[in-house]
Parts: structure tokens; C-alpha cells; sequence
């Protein structure tokens, strides 16, 4: 304790990354496993073909544990300057390993890449619209733990709108009146009655759950074909942007839901930090009193933009119904609510980091599809245990202790 | 047989002469009068200034009925000599043992009698009315009943001779609510029936069995209520109750499918294992949450995940988990050596492990109000930062109440896998428990015995909910809606006291001001008149 | 502008706040409200900020009947207020915090943030000020923030200008500075309001005064009035302004810190090698404006600061790198600057807050067990002792007034078998009575012999305590003086000046 020391950033990260970058030499070292990965590029029906990567696996192997080794060098580099390890290095040497990850596991076969991605910016869409929903909200300074129940209530809600009418839009429309329902009552509680934020989060989604279940087996299972057979939207590859080899099937081939969300996120990012609307949300989140005191009305501020949030994630609800599967079922949402909530504190309540943090678990959840076909060395349970753990070591080690808006949580009483 | 029932009384007697005693010792009565049979009836009636004969009338069958009313009467007076809700009385018509508990090992303290005028009597008693219809028992019998009456209402209009009646209600209005009060009565007819007590069976031992159900479902609803509502009050959250109860399944089925063992050795070892699983499952999160400040609300859904897919590669992997010669991610049936006894024979499902429930209410009441650690951890739920300039360790705090806690909700996953479902389990084995616990433990006001009381309303409603989805054709999911509208409310006094034009509690306070002013000036004016 | 309240009343339930209160403040003046701490000064200053709302009463501007149904309609009224706890948001630059609540925008919303930088510029260059418009604010020194708080309030072109409790935060070349600004202010015609309860910057800057005592004006003084009168019509009594205390007998050298040096997370130096010793029987009043590392020197001590370096020997025996735990258990007594963050548990009561520091020790504990019985016992004694004012040891502690929660405090600490007591800001927003009370307390603690370590920002309390007096600034002892030593002297001290003859720490 006496030594006369200057406080330095933390060797946790060179540490993690170093211990990564060792399992992943270790992994291509002692598997033995030769041959060649083949990284496919392009699809048979697009415009401009790409070839296949073929990638022999204990070159690459080598090769991207090498760098990962530089990169955990840097970071530990930068330690002994006194100096963070940027945000981009941890991506890239989280993109690298998991590149690794795949030329391991794709040994002899080969690995549609553009089905990947494809796959998991369809997967990541509810979760990225409830993690916006997330980030509003606690931004405004509510947390909300009833994502889940507003995607439910929008999946639900559009199916039996869009079914009835006919009208996908129509089933978009009703989907975020639905999530706005649901905060209406988190808002009213929280803010009129200064119920525990945490706990009308926790009892919103139980009660979705059991109303959309109640009238899913009563009423619509009734009648499928009128009230639970919605119209999907179709894919609408967009003009030149779609033909980009790669990103053009991954990113400009997917459903209006999916470009809506494209621009919700900007919107958002941009809202906040650049929009009176944004100073506005965080000021009363960050210190309401102060919001008042330049005439700024705190509570209505935030019923508003917690209704708000709940449409932004009632509309992620409707994807599970007009995006993917096609008709209600019970507990659809199957926890992306809570995997949004994730994404919000991993993103550290940034509307681009969040959604950064939930293409992760998209990304996780379709790699199961993918290994799933051709059977993985290492049990696809642990494959898919990844984003998990990975999560839990960025939030440990990484992230850190993260603060969210000073006054998420707390209501606004005026003496 | 015979000597069981002796043994039960003697127990029963014991405990109601405990109770007693305690609460003779705060009135400073002798404690030896609480242990001796008939007197300590007398001193209890005389305690509440009634004559002493009651208690002789109390044991005279058939008349006894009306000693039952008069030490209701008594239970009322020593309630508000206790300073209790004059509420609590309900709870001594119903169960006084449970009464006795309150008004023995509580914490109030016998008042002696105030020199009253007039005019503070008076206050009083309008101060008592007051308190019953504005105070909190108040409050969640009205959130249940409205709970219920909206889960009435979504019965109702989803039904489709309601739905039918509604189409001609013009012409013939008394056929919709007919049929209204068809499909409502039924539903909650065979969610009694399904729950307390069914009268359509013949004898009393087959009628009571859906009580034991309530009670076999109530048991893990409790033990994971009480880890959560721990963390509750440590100032944390703990949603991994799904991680934890899967985890301590996983280790207590291990061990219990794995070992041949006297069961003596075997059970208390898988209990011990399902325990440990669970706690060391959460205490994983109270690590990191100490160690680096890790969200514990993020770290818990993670370990969710996590130990789902654990669990399931495991229960298809040969060797670990899955049942020999099988395909199926099952596992084998739990040996009859490490599993819960049924408590009143194969008929009930009522196992022993809501003994041992019992006996983890007690233990967490103790240490949460009682303890050092409950102390330190009841400092650092209300405000950690004067309690680390209070020495204490917040950091250990929140590691150990992660521990206790995943020990809980293990105990959950422990009565699921020996208790429940004794015949193997697959990845489900969870049941929605570890959430359906956060609903518990809120319900209960993260209070051991109020968890308990919640507890064993939830499993009640699951109980019923399952003989009302068979007899009735209602989706057990209303049962869920009916639940989550009374935490609601149960949270929000304001909005039931709207609803029902209760009067408000911040009047009620300015009435018991002007009580205890008016006593003042009768304690004053006694000083004077003896000076 | 003219200001006119008229007969403003505001109860909180049953406590009346606001009694009848008139006030005519007229431009180009300023006028000073006197009261002590709950005397209902910030309440009256908050009716006419449109954050409450009075029971009766009416405010005029110029003859004009207003009703503020909130903040935004008074300062359109052209009201503004500096506030006691900064109305800032600490993660917004300065140009953000003044934008706040009247942006400008260009198309779709979008922020103009070049506008409210050329605000700041401006307002800055009128009064001297140096401040950066894309500054955050949280990291500024609380004097900047403070002339934030000002650009903010004239942004707004206020005719009317309210500074509520201004000076606590500054040192008193900073508080003069300050003076200046509200001077200038009057002369180029605003009407202002200087809420205070320090008698010397009343006499110095106040053209009129008015003293409100319980919530009811009590009168109009005048600034050439005696100390003593304003006191007098304060308090609503005679005040003793000073403690009576004998002469220390100082013994041996008990806490003895050498080389302490303290490091905030980010590696800056809180407290930058200080060595001093505070012996048996004497008040060391350590003294400085906030924020200049007193805070963490006194939590190294207790244990509660992350990276310490150097020594810190009570008693012969090193307490650096010590748990909290074991520094308490070593007998020392901490009062915390901020009670109800740091000192007790709102929602516990009077008598588990009393045992709160002892959690896990006899006598309130044996077995893991908590002893309930003895608990009552020792608070109905404590109760008494320290006339905390509560209907009871059951009585949650966050219910009692400023007063008697710091009673509680020190109740707890001063029962311990004390080797030394670190006392923070112990009369924080407490009236007089308490203050009093809290004052000979802890005389009588160091009459006991024990070493006692004040922490105050206030100038009256150091003298009226300190045996020594050792000022900080940016971390540093400046130097160690005499109990008598004249404020000017301390002020330049506070300030980082040394003046000639004062030895080095």
C-alpha cells in the first residue's frame, strides 16, 4: 500500500483477451484438425458473384490466433502507457475470434456467410427494437423491465389485426398502439401511483402473458383462419444497394420491418444527442429537479416517452408475427424481452452500442441454425452458450461498472 | 395411527402453549399460567378483561361455539392492546395458532391502559373503523376481489353462450346474465373445488386432497419467493431463478438417480446437493457483482441461458444426465431412496418437502429480522453507502445474500425433482417458477411469512387453474392475469382507495394525532387532578 | 422590475412553511432574506419560482397580479434563480445546461447549440467569468458551476434574481467576488433577493432586510445593525456566537499522518502528501472550501477510500489499508458530512440506526443473534441523553428533523469507547438549538481527552471549535495555525496563499 504508485487502467482486459487468444491457439494446436473451411460468399441467384474463401484451417488457424496475440499485446501495450484499450480493438478481436471459431468448426464444409448474416439481422430485429424501447425509456428515466410484455403485446395484437384487416401495415400500426398500452399502464403506475419501476415491469409481462395466452387459446385458436393467419410481408430487395455482394443480401434484401428499423435506430441516435427533444429526455432522466427548474415538465415527459418506447417495441412485437413465423403463438417472445433489457445496460444505454449488443445475440442464436446443420465438433449447447458468456465477461470485465441515467428508477415527486 | 394423533396434539398444544407464554410475558403475567391446561384459557380471557368462565365453556362441546365468538372478542381487545391492525382479528376466526404467532413472537408490546375522557375514547373507535377500511389488509382483500372480478369479466365475454345471450340481450336481457353468472360461477367454482376443497367427492379424505395440491404447489412457489424476495431485500434482483432451480435439479436428481443409499444418508444428500447447486449458481453473480460491479439483473438472465443449455446438453449426453438405453433428453426416475415421502400416504401429493418449506420460512424470518446478517443485510437494501461508512462489508453482503438466496430457489428446484415430478426430468423441470417466484415475492411484500401466505395463494390458483381448464374449458393462463392484477394493485393503495372511495390514510393520520393530542391532555389533566 | 409578495402562506400538511409573508423588493437593489436553516426562506424563494404552489397570497411584478402555475411561467415572468444545490446536469456541457428548457432549434428539432455558446460568451465577457461553453459541467470546480448557474439564470434576461444560500460552496475571495457580480447586477437595475443565514455577507451587500423567523417575517433590519441584533432576531433569543470552551490540555500525539496521500479513481491526487498529528484532548478543525480534499482525507482514515498512501498511526497502530470495520472497532467515532447519505438508514429506526456501526458486535449481538431487548434498552437511554426529539425508538429516522437525525449520529458514535472522533460538517442545515448542542458535545468530548478531528467549510464554526486549525486547499495543507487566528488570514489560506509566519505543515 505504500508504494508510491500512479493508478493505471486495469490489466483485466489484456488479461481476457490473452487468455482468448491462448484458447484459441491451444484449440487449433491440439485438435489436429486439418482440412479446409469454405467461406461462401455469394447465393446462386445474385447478380455480381463473389468466389468462395477457401481457408485451410491450421494456417488460418495459426494465423488468426497470431493476430489475437497482437491484439491482447496492444491492449496490454497500452496498460503500461497508462492508456485504455479502445472500444474498436475488443470488436475486432471479438470478430477474429469468432472467425476463428468457424474455419474450427466448418472443417470440410462449407459455411454460407451471407445466410449467416442475413439470419442474424432477422434475429437481432425484436431485440434491437426492444432494446430501443429500453434505451428511451430508461433515458427518460424509467426502467423498463416490460419490454417482453410490450413485444408480446404487439406480436399478439398484429396478428390479429393484420389477420382480420388483411393489412400488414395496419398490423404494424396496431402493434405499437399495443405497446403503447402496456406502458401507458407501466407510466400511470410508476409515475402517478410511484409504484417500484422494477415491479410494474415484472408484473406487466406476467400479466401479457397470461391475457395474450387466455385469448390465444379462447378466442383465436376459435377461429385460426379469420384471427390468427396474418399476411407477411414479403422481402423487398432494394434497387443497386441489394446487388453489393455480401452486405447488399445481408443488409438491403429484408422486410419493410427491417428498414423501418434501420431508421429507427438512426432516429434515434440522433434524437437523443442531437435533437432538443433528446437534451430534453436525458436532462429529466439524468436530474429531473433541474429539468423543472427550467420549465420542463417533468412527469409528462415522461409518461410521453415511455408510451413512445412502447411502440418503438410494440413494433419489434409485430416482427415475430409479419416478419418470421406467420401467426401468434403463446410466449412467442420467449424472453427477447429480457435479452433486449441485456442489450440496453450492455449497450450502456446507447441506441447504436445496444444494437450492437443485440446483433450479438442474433448472431448467436442463428449460428445454431447454421451448425445445426452440419453438426459441430464441440456440442452446439456450448456454441450457444457463447454470446452468453461472452455478455457476462463484457459486463464483469469490459463494460465494467456501468451507470445508466442517474435517475432511471427513482419517481419525480414534487414537494 | 392413534399414536400419531397423540403425538400431533401434544405438538399443537405445545406450540399454542408457547405462543401463549410469550405473549403472557409482555402483558408481565406469569409464564408458567400460559403451559397449564384450562387456566391458561382463563388467563387468556381475563387478559382481555372477560370473565374466566368463558374458558370453561370452551370445552363443552357444541357450546363451545359460543366461547369461539367470545375469544374472537378477546383476540380483537388484545390485538389493539398490541397496537395491531384491529384487522389481525380475522386471522384468529381463522386460524388462531397463526394468530398466536403475530401476537406472541411479534414485536409489539403490551400497552397498558391509557386514562381515557370522552372525547378520546370516541377518536379511538373512529380511529379503529378507519384503520380497518384504509389500512393494508384492507387493501389486498380489495385487490383480490377486484382481480378476480376482472378475471370474471374476461371469463365472461370470452364465453360463447354469453357471446350468444349477448346477440338477442335486447329481447331477452336475464338470458346474458344468466349465462354470465353460468360461466363466471363455474369458473370460480372449479377453481375452488380444484384448490380448497371439493364437495363432490364423498368422503373427507378425498374432498380435502386439492388443499394438499394447493399446498404441493405452493412449495417451491415459496422457497423461490423467499430467494428472491432476500435479494429483494439486500437491494438486489435475482431473475436467474430459472439457472438456479435448473442447476440445483440437475445436482439432487444426479444424486439421487446416481447413489444407492439409506435414505437417511441419500435424501438430506440430494437435498444438500440441489442446495448447493443453486447457491453456488448464484453466487457466481454475487461474485462478480462484488468483485467488478456487474449488473446483477444482466449477469442473472445471462446464467439463465447459460445453465438451460448446460442442462440440455447434459440431459443428452449418456453418462451425465440421460436415462441409460435412452434417446430421450430425459433422465432416469429418482430412486425411491433420495426423494420426498408423500406426508399422508400415496392418495396426496403433498410431500414432505413443504415441511421443510415450513422450516425455511422460519429460518429466513429469523435471519432477516432477527440476525446480525439479516441486519447488515436490511442496511445495505435501504442504503448501502451508510452502511459501508457503518463497517459493514456491502460487497460480502451482497455475495452472501446471492448465496442464501440460489440456496432458496435451489430448494425449489430440489422439490421439483423430488417432490413434483418424481419420474425424471427434461429441461421444462423449472416450470416457470423462477419467475413466477418475482410475482411471490412481491405479492408477499418481500416478507418471509407474507411470501409464504402468497406462496400459497399462487399455488392455489394453480391448483384450481388446472381443474378449471379441465371441468370448465378456461385456459389455465387466466389465473396468470388474475395474479399479476393483484401485485398491481396490491402496489398501487391510491388506485384501489379510488375505486372503492376509501378514505385516505393521511386523514386517518391527523385523526390519530388528535388522539394522541386529546390523550395528552388526559395524561396531563391525571397528573394534576394526583398532584 | 419591482417584486411584491403578498401574505404568501404554504403549509405541508400540518406545518405551516409560510406564515403571511410580505416582501416589496424594488430594482437596482438587493435585498436580503435573514433566517436560520427551516426558517422557510428556500420555501418562499420556491412559491415564487412556481415550484410550489401557496395556499394564499399573490405575486406581483410591477403591479401585475402573476400565477406561476411552474418554473417555466416565472422565469417568462422574468424570474430567475440561482440555486443552493446546483440545478445542473452534471453529464451536459455548459452551453447545453444554459440551452435546457429554451433551445433553439434548426428544421426537424435539431439543437442549436452554437446559439446558446454565443450566449455564454457573452454573458461571460460582461462579468469577467471564464468559462468554456463545452465544458462538462461535472467537471468544473463548484465556483464555475456556480457562475453557470448565473450565465443560466441571465440567458433568460431576468429582472428579477434570486440567489438562494450562494456562498456556501465558495471560499471568501470567491464569495467577494460574487458580491461584485450581484452588485453590478443591481446597478444596471435588477431587483435581487439574497437568501442567507450568514450575518456578515448580509451586512456586507444588502441595501434591506428582512428577517423571517418559523416562517413569519419577524421584521426589517438595516445593514449597519449590530451582529448581535440580527442574531438576536434570527433566533428569536439571545445567541451565544461563540462556545464556551476552557483551554485545551493536550496530550500525547494520539493520530499521527504522515506522507497521506489520497487517489481518485482516475489516478488524480484528492489528497497530495499531508502529514499532521492531532493530539489527545484537542480539536483539530480542519478547514477549506469543498471540495478540496477534506472529504477524502477523513474517509482515508476511516478506511472507506480505495487507494491510500502514506501512514496513518492511531495510537501506535497503522490504520492504513485497515477495513472500515476494523478503524471502528479501533474507537473511532465518524460523523459523516452527509447524514442521510452516509450516516443512517432512512427506513430503519431510531434504535437500529443507534446500532447500525456495531451490526455483528456484543453487546447488540451475541451468537448472530440480534439482542432486541438490550437494543431498547440502550436506545431509551441514548434517547434520552441526547433529547432526540421522536415519539419513539421505533421511530424511522428518515421522519426526525436535521437536528435529531444528527443527534442520532452522534449518539451512536460518541457511546463507542472512543480513541478519536472525526467530525464532518456537523451542523449542516441545523438550526440553532441544535447547533448548540452539537457544539458542546463535542467540546466535551475533547474535555474528556480524547483527539477530535472538526471538518467544517464554515469560517464561525472552525474559530468557534479549532484548538488548530489546519486549512486544505487542492489537496494540501496549506498550514497549521492557532485556534485564533483571524479570518482574513484563513481566508487567504483557503485560497492557497501562506501568508508570512506560518509554518509549513
Amino acid at each position: 500500500m505504500s508504494t508510491e504508485t500512479v493508478l493505471r487502467p486495469g490489466w483485466k482486459v489484456p488479461i481476457i483477451l490473452g487468455v482468448f487468444s491462448l484458447a484459441s491457439l491451444l484449440l487449433f494446436l491440439l485438435s489436429g484438425r486439418q482440412g479446409i473451411s469454405v467461406f461462401r460468399l455469394s447465393s446462386s441467384g445474385e447478380a455480381v458473384q463473389l468466389p468462395a474463401l477457401e481457408l485451410p484451417v491450421m494456417a488460418s488457424g495459426i494465423v488468426i490466433s497470431v493476430l489475437l496475440i497482437g491484439l491482447a499485446g496492444f491492449s496490454a501495450y497500452r496498460v503500461t502507457r497508462a492508456q485504455r484499450t479502445p472500444l474498436y480493438v475488443i470488436v475486432i478481436f471479438g470478430v477474429l475470434f469468432m472467425v476463428g471459431l468457424l474455419v474450427w468448426a466448418f472443417v470440410d464444409a462449407t459455411l454460407p456467410v451471407t445466410g449467416l448474416l442475413t439470419g442474424t439481422v432477422a434475429l437481432s430485429a425484436p431485440i434491437i427494437y426492444g432494446a430501443l424501447g429500453g434505451v428511451i425509456s430508461e433515458r427518460v428515466g424509467v426502467v423498463n423491465i416490460a419490454i417482453e410484455g410490450q413485444l408480446l403485446a404487439g406480436a399478439f395484437t398484429s396478428a390479429v389485426v393484420a389477420s382480420v384487416t388483411r393489412n400488414p401495415f395496419l398490423g404494424l400500426g396496431a402493434a405499437m398502439i399495443a405497446g403503447m398500452l402496456v406502458s401507458f399502464v407501466l407510466a400511470a403506475f410508476s409515475i402517478k401511483y410511484l409504484v417500484d419501476q422494477v415491479i410494474v415491469g415484472v408484473v406487466l409481462n406476467v400479466l401479457v402473458l397470461g391475457l395474450t395466452s387466455f385469448f390465444f387459446s379462447q378466442v383465436l385458436s376459435e377461429d385460426k383462419q379469420l384471427l390468427n393467419s396474418p399476411p407477411r410481408f414479403d422481402k423487398l430487395p432494394i434497387p443497386f444497394l441489394s446487388d453489393i455482394p455480401v452486405i447488399g443480401p445481408v443488409l438491403f434484401n429484408q422486410t419493410v420491418i427491417i428498414y423501418i428499423m434501420y431508421v429507427a435506430v438512426a432516429l434515434v441516435y440522433y434524437g437523443l444527442f442531437h435533437t432538443k427533444w433528446g437534451l430534453r429526455v436525458r436532462a429529466v432522466g439524468e436530474h429531473p429537479t433541474a429539468a423543472d427548474t427550467v420549465g420542463i415538465a417533468v412527469n409528462r415527459t415522461r409518461f410521453w416517452n415511455v408510451s413512445l418506447a412502447g411502440a418503438v417495441a410494440g413494433l419489434g412485437g409485430a416482427f415475430f408475427t409479419l416478419g418470421s413465423v406467420g401467426s401468434f403463438q403463446k410466449e412467442m417472445t420467449a424472453g427477447l424481452g429480457f435479452i433486449a433489457l441485456a442489450a440496453v445496460i450492455f449497450g450502456r444505454w446507447d441506441p447504436i452500442r445496444a444494437t450492437l449488443a443485440a446483433l450479438l445475440f442474433g448472431f448467436a442464436t442463428n449460428l445454431q441454425n447454421v451448425l445445426g446443420i452440419i453438426g459441430s465438433p464441440i456440442p452446439s449447447e456450448f456454441m450457444l452458450m457463447l454470446p452468453y458468456i461472452v455478455t457476462i465477461i463484457a459486463v464483469a470485465g469490459l463494460v465494467g461498472q456501468v451507470r445508466g441515467p442517474a435517475a432511471a428508477g427513482k419517481p419525480y415527486v414534487k414537494a | 395411527m392413534i399414536a400419531l394423533w397423540i403425538v400431533l396434539a401434544v405438538v399443537l398444544y405445545a406450540a399454542h402453549s408457547f405462543l401463549l407464554s410469550r405473549l403472557y410475558e409482555k402483558a408481565d403475567l406469569p409464564v408458567s399460567s400460559a403451559w397449564i391446561p384450562l387456566y391458561n384459557l382463563w388467563t387468556f380471557f381475563r387478559l382481555a378483561g372477560l370473565s374466566g368462565w368463558w374458558a370453561v365453556v370452551a370445552v363443552i362441546p357444541i357450546v363451545n361455539i359460543v366461547a369461539y365468538v367470545a375469544a374472537i372478542v378477546a383476540a380483537y381487545v388484545i390485538g389493539v392492546r398490541l397496537d395491531r391492525n384491529p384487522y389481525w382479528t380475522v386471522l384468529f376466526g381463522v386460524c388462531p395458532l397463526a394468530w398466536l404467532i403475530m401476537a406472541g413472537l411479534g414485536r409489539s408490546e403490551w400497552r397498558a391502559e391509557v386514562p381515557e375522557n370522552g372525547e378520546a375514547r370516541d377518536l379511538r373507535i373512529r380511529l379503529a373503523v378507519r384503520e380497518v377500511v384504509s389500512g393494508n389488509a384492507m387493501i389486498s382483500v380489495l385487490a383480490v376481489v377486484l382481480a378476480i372480478v376482472v378475471g370474471g369479466a374476461l371469463i365472461a365475454a370470452t364465453d360463447e353462450s354469453v357471446q350468444q345471450a349477448a346477440g338477442y340481450f335486447f329481447s331477452r336481457p336475464l338470458d346474458t346474465v344468466q349465462a354470465i353468472w353460468d360461466s363466471v360461477a363455474g369458473a370460480y367454482t372449479a377453481l375452488f373445488q380444484g384448490s380448497v376443497y371439493n364437495f363432490r367427492r364423498d368422503s373427507f379424505a378425498d374432498g380435502i386432497k386439492p388443499l394438499t395440491d394447493t399446498l404441493m404447489f405452493a412449495t417451491p412457489l415459496i422457497v423461490a419467493g423467499l430467494g428472491v424476495g432476500l435479494t429483494f431485500r439486500v437491494g438486489m434482483f435475482n431473475i436467474g431463478g430459472r439457472g438456479q432451480m435448473l442447476i440445483a435439479a440437475a445436482a439432487a436428481g444426479w444424486v439421487s438417480f446416481t447413489f444407492d443409499l439409506p435414505m437417511y444418508i441419500h435424501l438430506p444428500l440430494a437435498v444438500l446437493a440441489g442446495v448447493v447447486g443453486g447457491a453456488v449458481w448464484a453466487g457466481i453473480v454475487g461474485v462478480l457483482k462484488a468483485r467488478t460491479g456487474a449488473h446483477e439483473v444482466i449477469v442473472t438472465i445471462m446464467l439463465n441461458y447459460v445453465a438451460f443449455y448446460l442442462i440440455q446438453w447434459m440431459l443428452r449426453t449418456p453418462g451425465l444426465l440421460q436415462a441409460p438405453g435412452s434417446n430421450n433428453p430425459k433422465t432416469p426416475p429418482m430412486s425411491d431412496t433420495a426423494i420426498f415421502p408423500a406426508m399422508f400416504g400415496a392418495k396426496y401429493s403433498l410431500h414432505w418437502g413443504f415441511v421443510l418449506t415450513i422450516a425455511a420460512t422460519a429460518l429466513v424470518w429469523w435471519l432477516l429480522s432477527r440476525s446480525s446478517l439479516g441486519f447488515q443485510f436490511r442496511a445495505v437494501g435501504e442504503n448501502p453507502s451508510a452502511a459501508r461508512v457503518a463497517g459493514i462489508n456491502v460487497k460480502m453482503m451482497y455475495v452472501y445474500a446471492m448465496l442464501i438466496s440460489g440456496g432458496l430457489v435451489g430448494l425449489a428446484g430440489v422439490s421439483q425433482v423430488l417432490g413434483t415430478v418424481k419420474t425424471g426430468f427434461s429441461d421444462g423441470i423449472d416450470a416457470g417458477i423462477g419467475f413466477d417466484a418475482i410475482t411471490v415475492a412481491l405479492l408477499g411484500r418481500s416478507k418471509p411469512w407474507g411470501i409464504f401466505g402468497a406462496g400459497i395463494l399462487f399455488g392455489a390458483f394453480k391448483a384450481g387453474g388446472f381443474s378449471m381448464q379441465a371441468a370448465e374449458g378456461i385456459p389455465i393462463d387466466i389465473v396468470l392475469v388474475v395474479q399479476s392484477m393483484i401485485v398491481l394493485f396490491i402496489a398501487a393503495p391510491p388506485l384501489i382507495r379510488a375505486i372503492f372511495r376509501l378514505p385516505n390514510p393521511a386523514r386517518t393520520l391527523a385523526l390519530a394525532q388528535s388522539l394522541s393530542a386529546a390523550q395528552a391532555a388526559t395524561v396531563a389533566q391525571t397528573k394534576q387532578e394526583v398532584a | 422590475m419591482k417584486l411584491e409578495l403578498r401574505g404568501i402562506t404554504k403549509r405541508f400538511g400540518s406545518l405551516i412553511a409560510n406564515n403571511h409573508i410580505d416582501l416589496v423588493v424594488n430594482p437596482g437593489e438587493i435585498h436580503a432574506l435573514l433566517g436560520e436553516n427551516g426558517a422557510g426562506k428556500s420555501t418562499l424563494m420556491n412559491v415564487l419560482y412556481g415550484l410550489y404552489q401557496a395556499e394564499e397570497g399573490e405575486i406581483l411584478l410591477d403591479g401585475v397580479v402573476h400565477n406561476f402555475a411552474g418554473p417555466g411561467d416565472a422565469m417568462a415572468a422574468g424570474i430567475g434563480m440561482v440555486h443552493q444545490h446546483f440545478m445542473l446536469i452534471p453529464v451536459f456541457t455548459v452551453a447545453e445546461n444554459v440551452a435546457l428548457g429554451h433551445e433553439s432549434t434548426k428544421w426537424g428539432g435539431t439543437l442549436n447549440l452554437e446559439a446558446a455558446r454565443e450566449t455564454v460568451r457573452t454573458i461571460s465577457q460582461r462579468f469577467g467569468f471564464e468559462v468554456d461553453p463545452d465544458a462538462i459541467v461535472g467537471e468544473l470546480p463548484v465556483g464555475v458551476q456556480q457562475r453557470v448557474e448565473i450565465i443560466k439564470a441571465l440567458s433568460q434576461n431576468a429582472k428579477v434574481l434570486v440567489f438562494d444560500e450562494p456562498t456556501a460552496v465558495l471560499t471568501p475571495q470567491e464569495t467577494d467576488e460574487l458580491m461584485a457580480v450581484m452588485r453590478q447586477l443591481r446597478d444596471e437595475g435588477t431587483a435581487i433577493v439574497f437568501i442567507t443565514h450568514k450575518l456578515r455577507e448580509v451586512r456586507a451587500v444588502a441595501d434591506r432586510i428582512t428577517v423571517i423567523r418559523l416562517g413569519a417575517v419577524v421584521g426589517v433590519a438595516s445593514p449597519t445593525d449590530s451582529n448581535e441584533q440580527l442574531a438576536s432576531m434570527m433566533v428569536g433569543r439571545a445567541v451565544l456566537l461563540t462556545v464556551h470552551k476552557d483551554e485545551a490540555t493536550p496530550g500525547e500525539a494520539a493520530l499521527v499522518c504522515t506522507g497521506l496521500t489520497v487517489l481518485d479513481a482516475t489516478g488524480h491526487r484528492v489528497v497530495d502528501n499531508v502529514s499532521y498529528a492531532v493530539h489527545a484532548g484537542e480539536v483539530l478543525a480542519i478547514a477549506g472550501v469543498q471540495g478540496n480534499g477534506q472529504t477524502e482525507l477523513t474517509e482515508a482514515i476511516m478506511g472507506l477510500q480505495k487507494h491510500v498512501l502514506g501512514s496513518i498511526m492511531l495510537d501506535n497502530r497503522e490504520l492504513t489499508g485497515r477495513s472500515v470495520r476494523h478503524v471502528l472497532t479501533s474507537g473511532v467515532g465518524f460523523v459523516p458530512e452527509d447524514r442521510t447519505e452516509d450516516g443512517l438508514v432512512a427506513e430503519f429506526t431510531v434504535a437500529e440506526n443507534l446500532m447500525l456501526d456495531r451490526a455483528d458486535q456484543a453487546p447488540f449481538v451475541r451468537r448472530g443473534t440480534l439482542q432486541l431487548g438490550y437494543l431498547r434498552a440502550f436506545a431509551e437511554e441514548k434517547l434520552r441523553e441526547y433529547d432526540i426529539r421522536a415519539q419513539g425508538i421505533g421511530t424511522h429516522v428518515g421522519r426526525l428533523s436535521g437536528g435529531n437525525q444528527q443527534k442520532v449520529v452522534l449518539a451512536r458514535e460518541m457511546s463507542k469507547d472512543l480513541r478519536l472522533l472525526v467530525v464532518a460538517q456537523p451542523t449542516r442545515g441545523l438550526d440553532v438549538g441544535s447547533i448548540e448542542f452539537v457544539h458542546r458535545r463535542i467540546v466535551e468530548t475533547r474535555d474528556a481527552g480524547i483527539p477530535v478531528i472538526v471538518v467544517s467549510t464554515e469560517l464561525d464554526e472552525v474559530s468557534a471549535l479549532a484548538d488548530r486549525i489546519a486549512v486544505m486547499y487542492k489537496g494540501g495543507i496549506v498550514g497549521i495555525v492557532p485556534g485564533d487566528t483571524p479570518r482574513e488570514v484563513l481566508g487567504l489560506m483557503m485560497a492557497g496563499e501562506k501568508p508570512a509566519g506560518v509554518s509549513a505543515a
